[in-house]
């Protein structure tokens, strides 16, 4: 007899993971179940760049250029790496930019299918665990040169406060203090935050700071993308407080970009700190 | 070696529907609306923790009456099916009829196999479209029949009394707070007779479970439970509220007496 219902697994209580679901069901869906062939890919395929976050009272900001490259070439000037997770939180990816989106995607799902199975959200700690278990899992691609980066960011209502977390390619997380940087460029916006970050900015004024400091690595960085004056390109920014997530509107960065690029057109390096 | 007694299918299916009938038929109803802004799901539940509506996928949601058990499996696989259709093609292309089909599938194959106790559970799938015309219910029943619904629908305990009412008072494109009244009024109906009976009750917000698919969300997930206080400010005043009688409220409806099992002729 042909038996044509759901299969068992899907019935079965236990997990509520999907990704432990995918890799029962569909292990060929999931991104770390693939082989690769001996040798480097690293140069096959593009690069996403530098991510920024920076907390303010009440709340989280996360912000990532647009550009993604393939070495010398810039492969997209309009990529968008910095992603709502779920409600109260967001992630913004650097590293091999087809993998890195959908982790993404995978994380994402993941936070859903929690949610609905279980009939509450993960702490935001638990979300920062589970991305770091889908890193780990990726660790073989990570040292043929296809790593990703991820950069969590979240409000967690527990705490009543942004919260920021980084990771290494083994899965290992970090949570940070007042801000953070990663990618290519995230040297040059991690000195340029050092400067301009101070703990008691307001939501637009610590966005401001972000697209200061990915303007700064865009100086410094070629693989970093500057704001597109031309076809009006500006970072994706992403704010966390404890209302939700939400990204700024286009206009909403372009007025703030336009403002940056205002101070630098008077004084390139920017806002000047105080010595002492 | 014993001889096994003839039971004729008809009788066979007969008898398994009585059952999976008599099982569903114990527990609280559960009614589906449609109104201007999307779908509405209303049902007496004093629990807030064990669900009859939840949230399938964004456009999609799940109400079930019958064996807590038994449903709570089926929306946990229509959740997983739901997400990996999602995740392997796109959002958009997870639908509602799919997972009706899939589950009318997997209840009609569960009734008519020999072996198993037939699933005592009816369970409606809705889906949200653009506009009213486009939004979708299904009902389920044991036996894995599907029926499209329109306007509104019943299952459950009192579903005959429960839909008479709504059969007369039911208006198109109500708003949330009147296809609530309309919903909460005949959820609380003890008769037919349309000038109810004496054992109409006013249901306390606590003991509702209300939910709606709202299509003017703006978030892609457009599945939202109406809380308690939410439900009171949208219900108002509407007189002393009585809760359930106590000894249905104590027996859970997914609990069946062993006793009332009828013995499957197939298994002697």
């Amino acid at each position: 007899m042909v038996d044509s219902r759901l299969p068992a697994s899907y019935m079965m209580p236990g997990t509520s993971s999907f990704a432990d679901f995918l890799a029962g069901q569909a292990p060929d869906l999931l991104p770390a179940r693939r082989t690769v062939p001996q040798g480097h890919a690293g140069d096959l395929v593009p690069h996403g760049t530098t991510i920024v976050a920076a907390t303010f009272p009440g709340g989280v900001v996360m912000a990532g250029d647009r550009r993604a490259t393939m070495g010398n070439i810039i492969a997209q000037r309009d990529i968008e790496k910095v992603f709502p997770a779920d409600e109260y939180s967001c992630v913004g990816i650097a590293g091999s930019a087809g993998l890195a989106v959908e982790l993404v995607r995978l994380f994402q799902t993941e936070l859903e299918h929690y949610e609905k199975i279980e009939g509450m959200t993960l702490s935001l700690d638990g979300k920062a665990n589970r991305l770091a278990g889908l890193i780990r899992s990726n660790l073989g691609m990570a040292m043929q040169g296809l790593a990703v980066v991820p950069l969590f960011a979240g409000y967690d209502l527990a705490a009543g406060q942004g919260r920021i977390f980084s990771y290494d390619v083994t899965g290992g997380r970090y949570e940070e203090t007042a801000f953070y940087s990663v990618g290519s460029g995230s040297l040059f916006a991690r000195g340029s935050l050092k400067k301009l970050y101070r703990d008691d900015l307001s939501e637009d004024d610590c966005v401001t700071a972000v697209v200061q400091a990915l303007y700064d690595a865009a100086d410094d960085d070629s693989a970093t993308g500057g704001p597109d004056l031309t076809r009006r390109i500006f970072p994706v920014v992403q704010v966390v407080t404890a209302e939700g997530g939400r990204r700024f509107a286009d206009s909403e960065v372009a007025q703030i970009a336009d403002a940056v690029i205002a101070g630098r057109m008077n004084r390139p390096d920017g806002p000047a700190a105080a010595l002492t | 070696m014993s001889m096994p007694f003839y039971v004729s299918p008809e009788q066979l299916m007969k008898d398994r529907a009585d059952f999976a009938r008599k099982g569903i038929a114990r527990g609280r109803s559960v009614a589906v609306i449609q109104y201007a802004d999307g779908v509405l799901f209303a049902s007496e539940n004093p629990s807030q923790a064990l669900h009859k509506v939840s949230e399938i996928y964004d456009r999609i949601a799940f109400a079930a009456v019958g064996r807590y058990n038994e449903f709570e499996n089926l929306r946990i696989a229509g959740v997983r099916l739901a997400d990996m259709r999602g995740y392997a093609y796109d959002r958009r292309d997870v639908t509602g009829r799919g997972l009706a089909n899939a589950y009318a599938q997997t209840l009609g194959t569960i009734f008519s196999s020999g072996g198993e106790k037939p699933y005592e559970v009816e369970i409606f799938v809705a889906e949200v479209g653009d506009s009213p015309a486009d939004d979708q219910i299904y009902r389920l029943t044991y036996q894995g029949q599907v029926t499209d619904e329109h306007q509104y629908a019943v299952m459950g305990g009192a579903d005959e009394v429960v839909a008479t009412y709504l059969k007369e008072h039911y208006t198109e494109n109500a708003s949330l707070s009147d296809a609530l009244h309309v919903a909460v009024a005949a959820l609380g109906r003890s008769s037919e007779d349309g000038n109810g009976g004496a054992g109409d009750r006013v249901i306390p917000a606590g003991d509702l479970e209300v939910a709606v698919l709202d299509r003017t969300r703006t978030q892609p997930r457009k599945f939202l439970r109406l809380m308690p206080a939410r439900l009171e400010a949208l219900l108002g005043d509407r007189g002393p509220t009585t809760p359930a009688a106590p000894e249905t409220a104590a027996t859970p409806e997914s609990e069946i007496d062993p006793t009332d099992l009828p013995e499957d002729p197939a298994s002697e």
